[in-house]
């Protein structure tokens, strides 16, 4: 063995984890997991769970397919990832179930969808197939902050103007809608999800010029 | 019979997967460079909702749900409650249903195979397919019928909402778009601006 051993946290493994924050963001700017994303960030509370969800998903989901990679056949190897995702996803939301029955209601049939979430399959097929397993949990955890992050800031500016409140607790006082401040209700409404993104994606490309398509 | 038209209809606009819960959305903004390509992708969608939402209906109704054992001669199984398999069982059946239409297609017409073909395997994890089985689940509806009515508009209503896109981006490229929103900013704010068009669709009754 004349390969050197690597330091948990090496240049190259930090690397894997804050990547995934900026510049190749999951949501702004690989287009994954948009799916189950925008319609859950009506409020900050259920896009902080899902997001949670997400992650402990792409965490366990990322670390048995990389420790199993040698023996998952390629041929099948869809169907293998898609059974060890949805193991992974019924007991997050038997556990949702449990012990916050109010979010798991609203989040409703997306807990379920976060199996056919591309993040997952796209992290597992990309990354966990070809990688060890510190790295591939590495990986996991980046880009599961990476996507929460987006979520948590849409649905920030989404409760904030939708219904003048975060995490539920009333943030604009009542003095300004008594001096005729009204709440945006558009901002409730799906639509806005995916304008708010956009801004997202606006703000983050015109810092990072790297990352304009052409049109 | 005017009770499925009004589920179609209701599936096709008001309950549009796209511009309401925003399913299928990755496929969506992958394949709508341009319209050809999106027509066929629609296409398979709409086949595929069609099959698996009944199939996945029967599955709820007879094995699933709390007491759907009971037809089970013999032993007795009335509470018996399953539910907690569904996501596991619907990605099952979906994934061995494309596979299935696609070696079916592949079979009996080689021409629609070749326009489906490359977009069939990409669709076993289209969020929009299980989306369909889930909504299906919650909403519960009554007859196979009713459910199938809703699994075709779901698929009816996300191909409308690809082609337009596919329609608008084709042209937009010849616009002097903002160099930051270029590509993915500009299709998220077009689909949003379409889905407050659709939103007039809101309380249409039949």
């Amino acid at each position: 063995m004349s390969e050197k051993k690597e330091a948990l946290f090496s240049k190259k493994n930090r690397k894997l984890m804050t990547d995934p924050l900026d510049g190749s963001n999951p949501i702004s700017v690989q287009v994954l997991g948009i799916c189950s994303a925008l319609a859950i960030t009506v409020q900050v509370e259920q896009a902080f769970v899902m997001s949670l969800a997400v992650m402990a998903v792409l965490i366990f989901g990322n670390l048995i397919v990389s420790g199993m990679r040698n023996l998952i056949p390629s041929r099948i190897r869809i169907i293998v990832q898609l059974v060890i995702v949805a193991a992974l996803v019924i007991l997050v939301n038997e556990l949702l179930k449990a012990f916050m029955p109010d979010v798991s209601e609203k989040l409703s049939v997306f807990v379920g969808l976060i199996i056919t979430n591309c993040i997952i399959m796209g992290r597992l097929e990309a990354f966990a197939l070809a990688n060890k397993v510190w790295p591939s949990i590495l990986d996991a955890i980046g880009n599961g902050l990476g996507y929460g992050w987006i979520l948590v800031v849409i649905a920030f500016f989404r409760e904030l103007f939708g219904s003048g409140k975060i995490f539920g607790l009333q943030i604009i006082p009542e003095s300004f809608y008594e001096a005729g401040y009204m709440n945006n209700n558009m901002m409730i409404l799906p639509p806005m999800a995916l304008i708010t993104v956009a801004l997202i994606i606006w703000v983050q490309r015109s810092k990072n010029t790297d990352l304009i398509e052409e049109n | 019979m005017q009770d499925l038209v009004n589920i179609f209809v209701k599936s096709v606009f008001i309950d549009n997967m796209i511009f309401a819960y925003f399913l299928g959305m990755c496929s969506y903004l992958a394949v709508s460079k341009t319209v050809k390509t999106a027509v066929g992708l629609g296409a398979a969608v709409i086949f595929v909702l069609g099959i698996t939402v009944p199939i996945n209906y029967l599955l709820e109704n007879y094995v699933l749900k709390a007491g759907a054992l009971a037809w089970v001669p013999f032993v007795d199984l009335a509470d018996v409650d399953l539910s907690f398999l569904s996501f596991i069982m619907f990605i099952a059946v979906i994934a061995s249903m494309v596979q299935l239409v696609e070696m079916i297609v592949e079979k009996l017409s080689p021409a629609l195979y070749g326009a489906l073909g490359i977009f069939l395997p990409l669709i076993a994890v289209n969020c929009s397919i299980l989306g369909g089985a889930l909504f299906m689940q919650e909403r519960q509806y009554s007859t196979i019928a009713e459910a199938t009515a809703f699994g075709l508009g779901s698929g009816f209503g996300w191909l409308l909402a690809i082609v337009a896109i596919a329609a608008i981006r084709e042209k937009i490229r010849y616009s002097n778009v903002p160099a930051p929103l270029r590509g993915l900013g500009i299709t998220f704010i077009i689909t949003g601006l379409m889905g407050i068009a659709f939103m007039s669709f809101m309380g249409i009754q039949l």
